[in-house]
């Protein structure tokens, strides 16, 4: 299996076997529930749909509802597809765990940013802004946005608006345990969106 | 879940951190002696830095931390050991002083004999 879907749970550090600090941020990877087969002769493609997390049926549709029920598993909060290599048995009702990363050495880990609203340039872009003091007013301001030509202002200009709460990707993080028996994932480094927050993590694309 | 968790891992680090060995007592105040493992051309040997504690710092579980500050050939050094390295073979405590603040960060403008704590 590519991935699994977990949340994330925090940070802390890990000294490694040569007794350095890592900072790790910890996950909570799974299980999951297979839900659904995909196949290329019937879809097109080759995927596994996986849940996670149980949720009540009554907030479901029953859609939904008799969709779970089909594959012979509970009904989960949230599902997503992930691609499985040809050759290997995956079918409705089986379990994903933590342990498809035992022995993959990066991982990708993406999630939702969080969000800080709409933020000025100088929070939003780290653009220097003006002077504080000696009479300045232009505190907090962008400055410039252009020229007297070509008169107007060019598509793309840095400017404030909305910050975060986007879906940012991780890349490349090394796997620094795999906890099978707590479902738990400890990887180096920090993970996009707040502790609580969902997150896919997959195989690393270019490692 | 998610506090307990990470509380388990960190007991865990913790754990093996100090394993066949006492957890350092180390208080602020404290003049000490860390022994560390330093590894030179393959081989490994001890070296002491000693010095008072000045601060603990990141709580007291797997993250803790301790600032040690001696004066080394006239100039003020200060060094931050996390408390659970395994880069720290052990700790002697020589002394302990009866100190009134949890960071001693005054001793930095002090020097001599007003450099000196009330023992306890």
């Amino acid at each position: 299996m590519e991935g699994i879907l977990g949340r994330k749970i925090g940070m802390t550090q890990v000294f490694d076997d040569q007794g350095r600090r890592i900072a790790v941020t910890v996950l909570e990877a799974g299980p999951c529930p297979v839900v659904q087969v995909k196949t290329p002769e019937t879809d097109g493609y080759r995927a596994a749909q996986l849940g996670f997390e149980e949720q009540k049926p009554s907030r479901l549709a029953k859609a939904e509802v008799k969709h779970f029920e089909k594959a012979g598993v509970k009904p989960c909060k949230m599902t997503k597809e992930f691609a499985f290599d040809e050759g290997t048995e995956v079918k409705a009702g089986d379990t994903v765990t933590v342990n498809i990363f035992e022995g993959v050495k990066y991982v990708d880990v993406s999630g939702v940013t969080k969000g800080r609203g709409f933020a000025g340039v100088m929070r939003r872009y780290r653009m220097g802004g003006g002077a504080m003091t000696h009479g300045g007013h232009s505190k907090r301001r962008i400055g410039s946005i252009g020229a007297r030509r070509p008169g107007l202002v060019r598509k793309g200009r840095r400017m404030p608006g909305q910050m975060g709460a986007v879906n940012r990707k991780a890349r490349n993080l090394a796997v620094v345990e795999v906890r099978g028996e707590d479902n738990l994932l400890l990887v180096a480094g920090s993970v996009p969106g707040p502790k609580g927050g969902v997150v896919i993590i997959r195989k690393a694309l270019k490692k | 879940m998610i506090a307990k968790a990470i509380d388990k891992i960190d007991a865990e680090q913790v754990a093996k951190a100090n394993e066949g060995k006492k957890a350092p007592e180390i208080k602020v105040g404290d003049s000490v002696k860390v022994f560390v493992r330093i590894k030179e051309g393959g081989k490994e040997r001890l070296q002491a830095f000693a010095g008072t504690v000045i601060a603990r710092d990141n709580g007291s579980g797997n993250t803790a931390t301790f600032t040690v500050r001696r004066i080394s050939f006239g100039v003020g050094v200060e060094k931050v050991f996390p408390l659970n390295s395994p880069y720290i073979d052990r700790v002697e405590v020589e002394r302990s002083a009866r100190v009134r603040r949890a960071k001693l960060y005054f001793l930095r403008s002090r020097t001599g004999k007003k450099a000196r704590l009330r023992e306890a």
